[in-house]
């Protein structure tokens, strides 16, 4: 199994992660050799086999609804890298230029 | 006796009975990391004067005839993964270095109310991603054993410091292992409860379906003191189970007579260390002597756990870690945008994650991010799930010919520092035996069972059923009665063993 550096490239854009073309060289030997490694499970026939996405019998938490105290909008936005009184700031949403 | 050779359980007695004080119990334990911090990095934040306050206090209402909590006076170091209000929580990662969280962890808050001690925040593979302590933004924690080596990982912090008595028992969490592979590799007992047995909320979310808080300390007994305080529902943390908290300290010295350990014939197959198999085949003799009867047991599908859990795992992992993006909290990019990028906001989120995570932490939200991708999602992510059921049937189905199940925790001893870091792969393949327990959401412990020619801990592995807790704990108590590996102490002061 091996992954192109064309994929590697996308899959980076898709996680967010800036990455060097010697972050991709590396990563595309290092994610070919690890999805190598897992496609072993193919060897399996799981046909018929229920995934478990969680070790406990999925069910449904309740609890009253009642109003009980949270974060203050000051908590809330005390370890933002920028902000202003009541909204965190970050650069444009829209287009390829424009200041934050 | 001098606070660094008393067990936690001894300490906490003797803090209420006025024997010693909280407040010089605790300065002996400062007194240890202030001389061998430095060394090992096993702290990433020593808060000498809060801990000094917190104890002052203790002491304080002690005088007055004030109740106290069951920890009263027990010093703790907490891994960096917990949230905690007055200290920095970094996860050992840039991200979220200087990062002071709003709110204690539903654990750390417990803690405090028991009126423990922490002492301060204990080093990690960066965001718990990690087998060796390597992958830590500030540096390698070093196996006090011999400090060439590795403590293990992810909680190596954890356990080189109750290794190292710079605190007599350390809080972990436990995703793949850990907290029992660390455990083994410095000669202490680690267990990790059942998924769900003890909160979550505001552990820093790995793999959330597998994560899960535990303790670490000298003996099982000192394990069950803390587990006691921390386990049990929290409405605050909707996968947090209901059930009871029994007294584990009551039932530790229950006699063997009549338990049934199983033995996992594969586990000793070839790559298994020969003086570690040697370890854990006389400890199964020990359990054989203490009561119990040894019986083969199969686990068909363990072998297929690594490739399970390196698809789930990093799935989890990449979702989770979509919250570090430079807005909310955490590090910010300040390159001035560059352009290339949809928009200025994406690049800013693409900028600040390449700079604030490290390589490995990298590697994981790639790899899940290709699994979970258009095309690829049932062909990786939905097998693993497939193959975790049966994974998890594999143990319902030993459990039940068996009570518990035995093994080597890591087949090797502590390696060296850079031995495995140039191959990702060889790194995941020391989870070996423990990423199943974590697949299937069961109960683990790992603890001392011999040392090497070499001087190096030897860990052994005990796996057992849904909510075993008191099981787990009663089996490794007996065990350590009749052993006295987990009271041996590596010398001090911490160097490196001549190779």
């Amino acid at each position: 199994m091996s992954l192109s550096r064309q994929e590697v490239a996308k899959v980076g854009l898709l996680a967010r992660l800036a990455l060097s073309d010697a972050d991709v060289t590396s990563l595309t030997g290092e994610l070919s050799k690890i999805v190598g490694f897992v496609s072993q499970l193919e060897e399996l026939d799981t046909a018929g086999i229920e995934p478990l996405a969680h070790p406990l019998d999925s069910h449904n938490v309740f609890r009253p609804d009642v109003v009980a105290p949270c974060l203050t909008p000051a908590e809330a936005l005390q370890s933002a890298p920028r902000h202003d009184d009541e909204c965190f700031l970050v650069p444009a949403v829209l287009g390829e230029t424009g200041a934050a | 006796m001098h606070p660094l050779q008393m067990s936690a359980v001894d300490l906490v007695a003797a803090v209420r009975r006025g024997d010693i004080t909280a407040v010089s119990c605790t300065e002996a334990f400062l007194e240890r990391i202030a001389q061998s911090n430095e060394g090992l990095n096993a702290f990433l934040a020593v808060d000498r004067e809060g801990a000094l306050a917190r104890a002052a206090d203790i002491d304080a209402r002690r005088k007055a005839g004030q109740p106290l909590g069951p920890l009263a006076g027990l010093p703790v170091g907490v891994k960096d993964a917990l949230c905690t209000a007055d200290l920095p929580t970094t996860c050992a990662s840039k991200m979220l270095a200087g990062y002071r969280p709003p709110y204690d962890a539903e654990v750390v808050a417990r803690l405090r109310r028991a009126d423990a001690v922490i002492v301060g925040k204990t080093n990690m593979d960066e965001f718990a991603m990690g087998g060796s302590n390597e992958n830590s933004a500030f540096g390698p924690v070093r196996n006090p054993w011999d400090t060439a080596r590795a403590p293990g990982g992810s909680s190596g912090g954890s356990a080189a410091c109750v290794a190292a008595d710079m605190a007599p028992v350390a809080i972990g969490s436990d995703t793949g292992g850990s907290i029992r592979q660390p455990a083994g590799l410095c000669g202490i007992t680690g267990l990790k409860p059942t998924y769900g047995r003890v909160s979550r909320r505001g552990l820093v979310a790995f793999a959330s379906s597998l994560d899960q808080i535990g303790p670490m300390a000298r003996s099982a007994a000192d394990c069950a003191l803390v587990l006691e305080t921390i386990a049990g529902h929290d409405p605050g943390d909707s996968t947090s189970l209901a059930d009871a908290v029994p007294k584990y300290l009551e039932s530790l010295e229950k006699p063997l007579t009549g338990l049934r350990i199983g033995r996992v014939a594969a586990h000793f197959a070839e790559g298994l260390d020969p003086e570690v198999a040697r370890g854990v085949d006389e400890a199964f003799a020990v359990f054989e002597a203490a009561g119990a009867t040894v019986h083969e047991v199969e686990l068909p599908h363990a072998r297929y756990g690594i490739p399970t859990y390196y698809l789930i795992a990093p799935c989890e992992a990449s979702s989770n870690l979509a919250r570090y993006d430079g807005a909310h909290y955490g590090h910010r990019s300040t390159q001035p945008p560059g352009g290339g990028f949809e928009s200025p906001l994406i690049e800013m989120y693409c900028r600040s994650r390449a700079e604030g995570f490290g390589p490995e932490v990298k590697r994981r939200i790639m790899l899940g991010t290709y699994a979970l991708s258009a095309g690829y999602y049932d062909a990786y992510y939905a097998k693993a799930l497939r193959v975790r059921r049966l994974i998890r049937q594999d143990y319902l189905d030993a459990f039940r010919h068996v009570d518990l199940i035995g093994g080597p925790v890591s087949a090797t001893p502590a390696f060296r520092l850079g031995e495995k870091t140039g191959d990702p792969l060889a790194m995941y393949l020391v989870d070996m035996y423990t990423v199943s327990t974590n697949l299937a959401g069961i109960a683990g412990i790992s603890f001392p069972c011999g040392f090497t020619k070499g001087g190096l801990p030897i860990g052994f592995q005990l796996q057992g059923p849904a909510l075993s807790e008191a099981r787990l704990l009663n089996a490794t108590d007996r065990f350590q009665s009749h052993t006295d590996w987990h009271r041996r102490r590596p010398a001090f002061p911490f160097a490196e063993t001549p190779a």
